[in-house]
């Protein structure tokens, strides 16, 4: 079968598993904002806990993903097998780059900016609100828009722990030994990461102030 | 609250004031007052502790020992972001949010204090007019469009917008070229004199410091040695006084036609 065929012939199923697959991701990639970036604002605070939190994080980045898919199988509530424990993993992968870039972008505010901003008397919520966070948006989209790529890539693997989403082709097709069908999943994963990408870019420099 | 003063109109007060990071005493033993109408220089090498005893004022460092009294307060009784509030501060690197227009940085005090736009926006127009900025020209910019002196206009008209009684200002026209400095610094000297604020000016170079105060405090080593009229601190017999004048004159020297240095004290 050719791999145009496949194409027509399983649109719905590449369709249902895209939308399979962004869930997946959108899923994971809402928890790790919502750890990540709070998380990195308290790290520019706290210098002792900054090298524990970033170390954790970056060793999770080095464990190969499909290891983590599977040490997360057995963990209770968080694991076993399906959708859940792929977006616990995903989000793990999704956490560096945010935390991070977030980090990276609030430390990187010019320091006299922050001196005048306490000394007219801003509270250390207006700083953050109205100085540290508009100033470094970028650097924190930069970041989130990182880590979605990276989860649309990972999330293939997902399908190996019943997750779903594209890679259920891609692991088809490479037990069956056909080319149509891996491409059927990885060429819309492909175009999934590229129109993110742009999407996000699209945001990132509408937030720029 | 009104900036109405006690009879002897005291805007700031240090009593024997110290500070210390662990055990390494950074300022010790610093008494001075600060009367509306006044320039008080905090004069002193690198280091000597001057900056530190400004951000003593506006509490952005905490006292170790002595006590500071703001508007005859003692500075504890302030709740600390009130109290900034009320103390107008214009650093050498200006600090201007680069994300805001030129309009929304002179805003920042009143919009935070939630005055009525309208008086706000008529606020700013003052602002920028005081310090000799078109409103036309500048409002709608945003700080990088501007030059170094323009953005230490802002500053200082951002420190005055909520019309505080008591002005800090660390070394503002530090960064400076020469020519604007000089105009800035002529300029400030007539400001200051028709405000009647009670300003704390930190610098390290004694020409602007004769040029602008109307006492000179000189610091070193983290005390303050003494408090000078401007021109009883030329004929100072104290070392460090002494060089500074010293370094002056070298200054002097190595132009040809020196300009003759005029304090704003001597004159009054």
């Amino acid at each position: 079968m050719s791999f145009w065929n496949f194409l027509i012939n399983y649109r719905a199923e590449i369709f249902s598993r895209t939308l399979e697959h962004l869930i997946l991701v959108s899923a994971a990639m809402l928890v790790a904002v919502l750890i990540g970036i709070p998380l990195g604002i308290a790290l520019v605070r706290r210098p002792n806990l900054r090298r524990w939190v970033l170390g954790a994080a970056n060793v999770i980045q080095t464990i190969p993903s499909l290891a983590l898919f599977g040490f997360l199988i057995p963990v209770p509530f968080l694991g076993g097998i399906g959708a859940r424990t792929a977006t616990v993993a995903l989000a793990l992968y999704a956490l560096l780059p945010i935390l991070q870039n977030t980090y990276t972008g609030i430390a990187g505010v010019d320091p006299a900016v922050l001196e005048s901003a306490r000394g007219m008397g801003m509270t250390s919520r207006q700083i953050l609100r109205d100085v540290q966070l508009p100033l470094s948006i970028a650097v924190i989209l930069a970041g989130v828009r990182v880590a979605a790529i990276i989860c649309i890539g990972i999330a293939t693997i997902a399908a190996a722990i019943g997750a779903g989403g594209l890679g259920v082709f891609i692991f088809r097709g490479v037990a069956m030994v056909s080319n149509s069908v891996i491409l059927a999943g990885a060429i819309p994963a492909a175009l999934l990461a590229i129109g993110v990408d742009i999407l996000l870019g699209l945001v990132e420099k509408k937030l720029t102030p | 609250m009104n900036t109405a003063l006690g009879a002897d109109g005291l805007a700031v007060e240090l009593r024997n004031v110290g500070y210390r990071v662990d055990k390494r005493q950074i300022v010790s033993g610093v008494s001075f007052k600060v009367a509306p109408g006044e320039t008080l220089i905090l004069l002193g090498r690198s280091g000597a502790g001057k900056t530190t005893t400004l951000k003593l004022i506006n509490r952005l460092l905490e006292t170790s020992s002595g006590e500071i009294f703001v508007e005859r307060r003692s500075q504890l009784e302030w709740d600390p972001i009130q109290l900034r509030r009320r103390i107008g501060y214009v650093i050498q690197d200006v600090g201007l949010f680069p994300h805001w227009t030129v309009e929304q940085n002179v805003a920042m005090v009143p919009r935070l204090e939630s005055w009525p736009e309208s008086r706000v926006r008529q606020r700013v127009r003052e602002m920028m007019e005081l310090v000799g900025l078109d409103v036309a020209k500048f409002a709608a910019r945003k700080p990088s469009e501007l030059s170094g002196g323009q953005r230490q206009r802002v500053g200082v008209a951002r420190a005055l917008a909520a019309d505080p009684p008591i002005l800090l200002m660390d070394e503002p026209f530090g960064a400076l070229d020469p020519v604007t400095r000089a105009e800035l610094q002529r300029e400030f000297c007539e400001l200051a004199a028709r405000l009647e604020k009670a300003i704390v000016f930190v610098t390290h170079d004694l020409r602007e410091a004769l040029l602008i105060g109307t006492r000179i405090g000189l610091f070193a080593e983290g005390h303050l040695a003494a408090i000078y009229k401007p021109d009883e601190f030329l004929h100072s017999s104290d070392a460090e006084a002494r060089a500074f004048v010293d370094s002056l004159g070298a200054e002097e020297g190595r132009e040809r036609s020196s300009p003759k240095v005029t304090g704003r004290g001597r004159k009054a």
